[in-house]
């Protein structure tokens, strides 16, 4: 999924700034499973940001509304008889959802209360880690199921740097040696030969060095 | 012999082979380089020099370099991978070589975290296998990464780093191995502290008869005090510094705990150079460059072969 974490109150605040009424919207996609845009927490922001306004003095009218998918116009579309009555829409979704909502209405100020993180799984109960980061060419038949793109903290594509100790990354005793994690999978395997395969260099195109991507299929056209 | 360098005519001479190390200013000046390399010259055969070591900002390896060809000494142009794309770094190495510049090591570099620009973005467009594989593809193919044909192309001896002292120990000779196929030419490896651990390290290799196909240069640090010793211990990754040698270091006085520190070194290479497989010294004496001619006199390294 597309984790995400809310913003701090005062720069979501900032943001709305000289605004009246604002739509919040949340989305019931990735950032509901990772409990920081859906339905529950546009209701928890909704009240923070009523509260905050009081303490200034402020009146500020907050429309909840929480869309399957922030990311598809169908939905966003659900927003358009709203539009005119608020001065913002301030977005729960991913920066997807956020520039979705731009894209649709040109004149209405659209503002992120999330900062979009990264493609993850969760380890655990409030635990989220990332996993991939969309190279658009996947190496984990190489590497065993585990990306040392993503999980790398210099993406090293032939094995573990000099740093790495007791199974963990230089940067932080937090952080599992993703290299350490692949040999281990290639032993359970038994592949370990396979490591000495040397992964030549990348061809970046299919990831942000080709540009904005798209994908087009011609057969859903 | 694949290139000029003076590093591996020294090694193909089958003595050991001394390298130093000038760690470039943090200011414009270039009397900082110039210093150190005049007390390295006629006690080494090459002198690394270091490319933003620690992920501190510094005077380039590239110009620092050209200074010590400037002073008739032989670079060893470090190259990290975290810093520069591979059209930056195949242009530096085309520049370097264009100026003398024949000998390199292709490293991926410490993490952006440990220095003074955190929030630098990592490039890490290639790995430092990949780099190796395309500095071999510049000299033997003639060649650049992506395919052209490069007109009089730069014909560097390749090094690169290893660490037997990092986890999982038992892919340490994987690693290396994974190198020579890349096409390194020469290895350094991390500081040896811990011997016994650097000889096992050495079996595995010799066993798999790597030291027949690469030359592999011991590194050596000496240690200027007992709080130097506790810091290699607990900060810096990847250094293995046995509790005994930081008690023998704490066991002198204070005013005495450099000689102990150079007594270390030479004892440590006088081991190391019995043990097989290793074909010279990598002496990172870190701003200390002054000790480098007593270290390798008393090792019995000195005079240096000339090629």
């Amino acid at each position: 999924m597309i984790t995400a974490e809310r913003k701090p109150m005062d720069e979501i605040m900032e943001s709305i700034d000289g605004c009246g009424r604002i739509l919040l919207v949340g989305c019931n996609e990735c950032v509901t499973v990772c409990a920081a845009g859906g339905r529950k927490e546009v209701a928890l922001l909704a009240s923070a940001l009523q509260m905050a306004s009081m303490k200034k003095g402020r009146a500020l009218d907050v429309r909840e509304m929480t869309l399957e998918r922030q990311c598809d116009p169908e939905y966003v579309e659900e927003l358009a008889p709203h539009i005119g009555q608020v001065d913002a829409v301030l977005s729960m979704a991913c920066g997807c959802g956020v520039q979705e909502i731009a894209r649709r209405f040109k004149t209405t100020r659209v503002f992120p209360a999330l900062n979009t993180t990264f493609m993850g799984a969760s380890e655990g109960p409030g635990i989220w880690a990332e996993r991939c980061q969309g190279c658009g060419d996947c190496l984990l038949g190489l590497t065993g199921g585990i990306c040392p793109i993503a999980r790398c903290a210099k993406r090293l594509m032939n094995g573990p740097c000099g740093g790495s100790g007791n199974g963990k990354c230089e940067i932080s005793d937090d952080v599992d040696c993703a290299w350490h994690l692949i040999w281990e999978r290639m032993k359970e395997l038994g592949i370990e030969d396979r490591y000495e395969d040397v992964i030549s260099a990348k061809d970046w195109r299919t990831g942000r060095g080709g540009g904005p991507r798209r994908i087009v299929r011609e057969d859903l056209k | 012999m694949k290139t000029e360098s003076v590093l591996e005519k020294v090694f193909a001479t089958g003595e050991l082979a001394v390298t130093g190390e000038c760690g470039p200013p943090r200011g414009a000046l270039p009397d900082v380089v110039k210093n150190k390399a005049a007390m390295l010259k006629g006690y080494v055969d090459a002198v690394n020099v270091t490319d933003n070591q620690t992920a501190m900002v510094r005077m380039s390896s590239f110009a620092a370099s050209v200074f010590l060809r400037q002073m008739d000494l032989h670079p060893v142009f470090q190259m990290v991978t975290r810093d520069r794309n591979r059209l930056a770094m195949q242009s530096d190495i085309l520049g370097a070589y264009s100026h003398g510049i024949n000998t390199m090591l292709c490293l991926s570099g410490d993490h952006t975290q440990f220095g003074d620009h955190a929030m630098a973005a990592n490039v890490h467009d290639l790995d430092s296998v990949q780099l190796i594989q395309t500095v071999r593809g510049m000299r033997d193919e003639g060649r650049f990464q992506g395919g052209a044909e490069i007109k009089n192309p730069p014909k560097m001896f390749i090094g690169a780093a290893a660490n037997p002292f990092a986890d999982p120990f038992e892919l340490r000779v994987a690693r290396l191995a994974k190198k020579v196929k890349a096409g390194v030419d020469f290895i350094q490896t991390q500081c040896i502290y811990n011997i016994d651990k650097f000889e096992t390290w050495m079996e595995g290799v010799c066993k798999r008869g790597l030291h027949e196909e690469v030359y592999i240069m011991a590194g050596i640090t000496p240690m200027k005090s007992a709080g130097m010793a506790r810091y290699m211990k607990k900060k810096v990754p990847g250094m293995d510094v046995p509790d005994e040698l930081v008690k023998r270091m704490e066991g002198v006085p204070k005013e005495k705990q450099a000689q102990e520190g150079i007594d270390i070194c030479v004892e440590s290479i006088e081991r190391l150079r019995e043990v097989e497989g290793v074909s010279g010294f990598h002496i990172m004496a870190i701003e200390w460059e002054e000790k480098v001619p007593e270290i390798v006199q008393r090792a019995g390294l000195y005079p240096r072969p000339q090629v």
